[in-house]
């Protein structure tokens, strides 16, 4: 297990939310569409040239931009 | 009346389900991409007539953005909650549901895409569903009907239960035991389509596909316009409707006031649709025979991309480049509804969140992105010179885009927020619902358009009368001619194109103009100012100040360009050595320092700067 920021995530690998580095609006936003604390999230594509990543959590693609990204602490499991 | 609010998650197909249970007799329109405006429909219900509310999607009770904010207000106003969620997405759906069950408000459950479900290998047993809620849970598939007809048999249902589930960490904790008790998922192979969700979000597979789509959406939409207007709308207004007009000349007298104010002048003796200018030949023609055919062709393609899904995709990929004009990704679908029109498209800039980005999406989309009547007029005025001359307005209007842009993100102390956005999956569209909307936004258009087009046409000939014209170009043709390069007429077509800029079409075609001063006056009227009704709604939406500035933007750019095209273009192309100044240009503002820097914010001090 490691912790990291989910812009830190390889592509094609699951991780789990354990952290917000922001207040309520931010963790509001992020947790009405799913990716609340606890939450296992698998990284469809990394952030390319700056631009947004794309997630699934349960079975919903969200894309999240590069920025809010770092914001979101995760532990991925190292196999 | 009874009020029924069909309420849920974005992109759970309420709307297909509000089309289908209201029929045909939708009595309020709305511009789809603006979930801020709701739509209101009524049907015949066992004797008596219930209204039906379309509520703008929201995930949560605690509202975040304008449209949930909408969607909260409404609630108090329910008779009966018709809560839609999306059965492949259980878990995150019953977050609303169950803040909205506590309410005690009459409410159902309606699990829409129930068909996806089994391709997906998910199961869920609605018995326990319904046994935990104690309140109806009826499956659906809207786009194939299904559903349906539960769905208004419940319409009387009228009780209500008590829930509490406590703070948000407990309503989770509740949705995670639902989720264990009634749903099992098997995991099932990757189909095709799920390969096609992720290769179009990838940007390297995704922004391919995007210009193929686009270039593509471009050429459907010129086939079906230019083939309507060829085969339907030009033969019926030359065969059947000219001689009609005619004989209506015949009975005018063929001259005076009147006669042309209704009918237009006789140009040789005959009419011209384009240059006549009577109220019932071009104040009609151009409407309905030049333009319509076009947002036909727009809005049939829009709804389509719309409705599959791909829309959003589009947001994702083009992201980092919205950054660098200050907005984000989600700014772009404005920018593509103004493709259409700018209205619906202005109306769409108020779901972005702050005000420094709505300010530069309005004053970007309003100065730069043509709309179809503009494009249609822009066909028209130089599709006789080449295609290559239509070809560089596109090019000089994205080039104002992205200078504008820069330069506004600069200038204007603030940052743009951070996309968060769900990505919809691909999805069959429903073809019934697509010609719906369609036939929504061509009455919309027409309602729009008409009055505007009719007045613009009187305004001509009043001012005719009075010579206003021949007052105004002798003040202000000088220095048209001398900074533009363009005759003192061409006056007329920028005062007409305030009304309507499809009518400066009719004024500028018999002035005979050069390619190059038809190219600067087509990129003149497409950035110099939007329409009226264009204008009237972005001055409600930004206040008399902020509007001011976006005119002065506005208005500067359109002497800057009008100058620079003047200058640059040589001939019949641009002189490769008179470009110089413009590549100086682009790399002086790109080390430009940007004003009010303060990258060190975090994104909730930010946040609160946006929502004030």
């Amino acid at each position: 297990m490691s912790r990291c920021r989910l812009t830190e995530v390889d592509n094609g690998k699951k991780c789990r939310v354990i952290d917000y580095e922001s207040g309520r609006g931010m963790v509001n936003k992020l947790t009405s569409l799913g990716i609340r604390l606890g939450k296992e999230i698998f990284i469809v594509n990394g952030s390319f040239m700056g631009g947004p990543l794309t997630v699934l959590a349960g079975s919903t693609r969200i894309a999240i931009g590069r920025n809010m990204a770092t914001k979101i602490i995760v532990e991925v499991d190292n196999q | 009346m009874k009020k029924i609010l069909l309420m849920g998650n974005p992109n759970v197909g309420k709307s297909v389900i509000f089309s289908k249970l209201t029929g045909t007799n939708v009595v309020s329109s709305n511009y789809a991409g603006t979930t801020v405006e709701f739509t209101k429909g009524r049907m015949k219900w066992k004797n008596e007539i219930v209204e039906i509310i379309d509520v703008p999607g929201t995930y949560t009770l605690n509202p975040t953005n304008k449209a949930e904010e909408v969607a909260v207000q409404m609630l108090s106003e329910g008779d009966l909650i018709v809560n839609v969620l999306d059965s492949t997405n259980l878990e995150r759906n019953l977050n609303l549901t169950l803040q909205l069950v506590e309410k005690e408000i009459p409410m159902i459950i309606v699990l829409n895409f129930w068909d996806e479900t089994k391709h997906k290998g998910i199961n869920i047993d609605v018995d326990k569903l319904e046994k935990y809620f104690k309140v109806p849970v009826i499956p659906t598939a809207a786009t194939k009907g299904i559903g349906m007809k539960e769905i208004i048999n419940n319409f009387d249902y009228k009780d209500t239960v008590k829930h509490n589930f406590g703070d948000e960490n407990e309503r989770w904790t509740a949705i995670g035991k639902i989720i264990r008790d009634v749903q099992d998922i098997k995991h099932k192979k990757h189909t095709v389509l799920d390969v096609l969700e992720d290769i179009t979000v990838k940007p390297i597979t995704g922004i391919p596909i995007a210009i193929i789509v686009l270039a593509i959406s471009f050429f459907v939409i010129r086939f079906i316009g230019e083939g309507l207007i060829g085969y339907v709308t030009e033969p019926f207004f030359e065969v059947i409707y000219k001689p009609l007009m005619l004989k209506l000349s015949v009975f005018f007298g063929g001259d005076g006031f009147l006669h042309n104010l209704i009918i237009g002048q006789l140009i040789n003796g005959e009419l011209d649709f384009e240059q006549s200018f009577g109220l019932l030949t071009t104040g009609v023609y151009i409407p309905l025979a030049s333009v319509l055919p076009y947002i036909i062709a727009f809005y049939l393609l829009l709804g389509l991309l719309e409705d599959t899904g791909y829309l959003p995709r589009i947001s994702v990929l083009v992201d980092n480049i919205m950054h660098k004009v200050g907005l984000h990704g989600f700014s772009i679908i404005p920018m593509m509804l103004g493709f259409g029109c700018n209205v619906p498209a202005a109306l769409a800039i108020r779901n972005l969140e702050s005000r420094r980005e709505k300010f530069i999406a309005s004053t970007l989309m309003a100065t730069t992105i043509p709309c179809m009547s503009q494009t249609a007029m822009v066909i028209g005025l130089l599709g006789s010179y080449g295609n290559k001359f239509i070809l560089y307005v596109f090019l000089v209007l994205l080039v104002v885009w992205i200078f504008v842009g820069s330069l506004m993100n600069k200038l204007i102390p603030g940052f743009s927020t951070d996309l968060l956005l769900e990505i919809p999956s691909f999805r069959f569209p429903s073809i019934s619902t697509v010609f719906k909307k369609l036939r929504m936004r061509i009455v919309g258009f027409l309602a729009e358009a008409l009055p505007m087009m009719l007045l613009g046409v009187f305004v001509i000939n009043i001012f005719y009368v009075l010579g206003v014209f021949s007052a105004l170009s002798t003040a202000i043709g000088p220095f048209l001619n001398k900074v533009f390069g363009v005759p003192f007429e061409a006056i007329d077509a920028l005062i007409m194109g305030f009304l309507r800029k499809d009518l400066a079409m009719g004024v500028l075609i018999p002035l005979g103009l050069n390619a190059k001063q038809m190219l600067t006056m087509s990129v003149l009227l497409v950035i110099y100012f939007p329409c009226i009704a264009t204008f009237v709604i972005l001055l409600r939406e930004l206040g008399i100040k902020d509007m001011l500035k976006s005119t002065l933007i506005m208005l500067t750019s359109t002497i800057v360009v009008g100058g620079y095209l003047n200058f640059a273009f040589v001939g019949e192309s641009f002189s490769l050595v008179r470009l110089i100044p413009i590549v100086i240009l682009f790399i002086i503002l790109k080390y430009m320092p940007k004003i009010g820097n303060s990258k060190n914010l975090n994104y909730d001090q930010r946040n609160t700067e946006c929502t004030k």
